[in-house]
């Protein structure tokens, strides 16, 4: 009979089924590396490699693209804060802005002769010789001035009056001035100086000295028609 | 009849048991199930035509696998076993295709 070459039949047919099934479960499974070649699992990884050193190369790039644009911001703050706090100092020099700090407030009364410009004027300038940094006046209850380069001083009509920048002040004048101290204090009292010629008017002047002073009154300048930054 | 129960037992064995093909033998599974295939396709054309022997079956079966493991592996030590593999295929999947198509004129007269 053939009963045996039929049971070999059979077992090979099982064998080739029991391969097909698991080949197929595996290749379910990683199809395409684990059936693949040596030499395609090499190129591969070689191509795997390229890709991953070209995007290493792409994130350091990108690094340095974020740090350049990181100190370009903080270059431009520090400009920035640079040109503010100048803006501030220049406002202050103009007369623009508001100022307070360390200095004098000095009133001038007068006694029997009215105060003139030129004495005011004179206090002015002594100020500004000993350093003088912001300087308003005042008069009695009036609106103060702030004191500029380009102030003037004028009496006015009417006795004990004077026109600063063309506002009318009375006395008793109130110079506010920011600066130090001592020195406007000795430059106000040598021989001869302001405090003597009120003095010799019959005025009375008092200088106090005081921190912080207040200079709030603004000086409005207007845009220069004619002058433009030199290039 | 035998023959299918014993490929329907050894497809569930397959499902069943789970097991892993051992690393060694990854490249040659594959061209092994394809070379049993064209013997079993070979066979049942015999059958048809009424000239089949077991014998023959048999030997036919077991060497188209060895010769397919075999130029597997030559291709792979010659450094184209992926072409030789290809080119196994391409040959044994013609042969499969023949013989399907002589089934198919046995069957349906067609």
């Amino acid at each position: 009979m053939r009963k045996p070459a039929n049971l070999v039949i059979a077992l090979l047919l099982a064998l080739l089924g029991f391969a097909v099934a698991v080949q197929v479960k595996a290749g379910g499974d990683d199809a395409e590396l684990s059936s693949a070649r040596p030499e395609d699992l090499v190129r591969i990884l070689s191509d795997l490699d390229a890709q991953q050193e070209r995007l290493r190369g792409e994130i350091g790039d990108l690094e340095d693209t974020q740090r350049r644009l990181d100190s370009g911001a903080q270059g431009r703050d520090a400009v920035l804060a640079e040109a503010r706090k100048r803006a501030d100092e220049l406002g202050i020099l103009a007369g623009t802005l508001p100022a307070e700090g360390p200095g004098l407030q000095i009133d001038l009364a007068p006694g029997s002769e009215a105060i003139k410009s030129e004495t005011v004027l004179d206090a002015i300038e002594e100020l500004r010789g000993a350093g003088a940094e912001a300087m308003q006046i005042a008069g009695a209850g009036g609106a103060a001035v702030r004191i500029v380069a380009s102030s003037y001083f004028v009496d006015a009509p009417q006795a004990g009056r004077l026109v600063v920048d063309g506002t009318t002040i009375a006395a008793p004048y109130t110079i506010t001035v920011i600066g130090g101290p001592d020195t406007m204090r000795t430059a106000l009292n040598i021989p001869g100086g302001v405090v003597d010629s009120v003095r010799q008017h019959g005025g009375t002047v008092s200088v106090r000295a005081s921190d912080p002073v207040r200079v709030n009154a603004l000086h409005n300048a207007g845009a220069p028609r004619y002058a433009k930054p030199a290039q | 009849m035998i023959a299918v129960i014993a490929l329907a037992i050894g497809v569930a064995a397959g499902i069943f048991l789970e097991p892993s093909v051992p690393l060694g033998l990854q490249p040659y599974l594959p061209i092994a199930v394809v070379a049993a295939l064209d013997a079993v396709f070979g066979a049942l054309r015999a059958k048809l035509d009424g000239i089949f022997d077991d014998k023959q079956f048999v030997v036919s079966f077991v060497s188209n696998v060895l010769v397919a493991a075999l130029i597997v592996y030559l291709g792979d030590k010659l450094g184209v076993g992926g072409q030789l593999s290809t080119g196994v295929v391409v040959v044994l999947g013609v042969r499969i295709f023949g013989n399907v198509a002589a089934i198919r004129r046995h069957l349906f007269r067609a």
